[in-house]
């Protein structure tokens, strides 16, 4: 069986489902970050393989996947900067006890 | 070809599972790393090859260790990931998710083209980045973003 576009569609949304699964359940606030860069690279993924089964001259897919990297790096630079600071202002860095908003 | 797909593609999930499985947050990273690795090997086979070295350069040389240095610099005696009360709803939205993707890409026909990918990928997508009718516009837009992000971190990072 010749590896087409649905598979690498099908191991995009795959790894997507297991990032959101993670994001939404674990309280680490780091692992909520790295699971946001594997859902990132998930929709990387779609982009490529869309770009070579379907435009394959064209490359406009690689284009936005590299903007799609430099959105991602800018992200996590903040978010662990963000990190950094709340831990050294509360001593913690789960997200069940950042809740002063809630109280 | 057909064994490089499926042996990424295994290792790309089995990773990702050890990423939101594992109880050590630095294990956890250190999962992210192969993740990461597989991801570019995922697109050398699908011949982007630039993409593939950015992949290494930025996501495993650049973010990992950031995400790694932000470990140790936050490490305290509760350490640990622990999952919060939403499991069951979570796994259920992640599988109705991954189910109706499935669902939507196996019954629909993509306009799938013949033509070969070209054999080196640089030379296009610079002309593109940088061409008149290519994309210089939001290329600089994202040399600004990246500043602002940079200055952003350095300014919430630090001591005050």
């Amino acid at each position: 069986m010749e590896i087409g576009l649905q598979h690498y569609l099908i191991l995009s949304a795959a790894l997507f489902a297991v990032g959101l699964f993670g994001a939404l359940t674990r309280k680490h606030l780091i692992t909520i970050l790295m699971c946001l860069e594997m859902m990132l690279n998930a929709v990387n993924i779609a982009l490529v393989a869309f770009s070579r089964f379907v435009t394959p001259a064209l490359m406009t897919g690689q284009i936005f996947a590299v903007f799609v990297i430099v959105v991602a790096a800018a992200e996590t630079a903040v978010g662990l900067a963000i990190i950094i600071s709340v831990y050294r202002h509360r001593q913690a860095v789960h997200s069940d006890k950042i809740d002063s908003m809630k109280r | 070809m057909q064994i490089a797909f499926w042996a990424l593609a295994a290792l790309i999930v089995l990773a990702a599972l050890a990423v939101i499985t594992l109880k050590n947050v630095f294990r956890a990273a250190l999962a992210l790393i192969v993740c990461f690795v597989a991801v570019a090997g995922i697109y050398v086979t699908l011949s982007a090859d630039f993409l593939a070295v950015v992949q290494i350069l930025i996501y495993v040389g650049g973010i990992s260790i950031l995400i790694l240095l932000a470990i140790m610099l936050t490490r305290n005696l509760s350490d640990g990931s622990p999952a919060n009360k939403l499991r069951l709803p979570a796994f259920l939205i992640a599988a109705v998710f991954l189910g109706l993707i499935v669902y939507a890409v196996v019954n629909t026909t993509f306009p799938v083209s013949n033509s070969l990918p070209p054999e080196a990928t640089v030379s296009g997508i610079g002309r593109l980045l940088l061409d008149n009718n290519g994309y210089v516009l939001p290329l600089e837009i994202s040399g600004v973003l990246l500043l602002a992000a940079i200055l952003g971190a350095v300014v919430m990072a630090r001591e005050k």
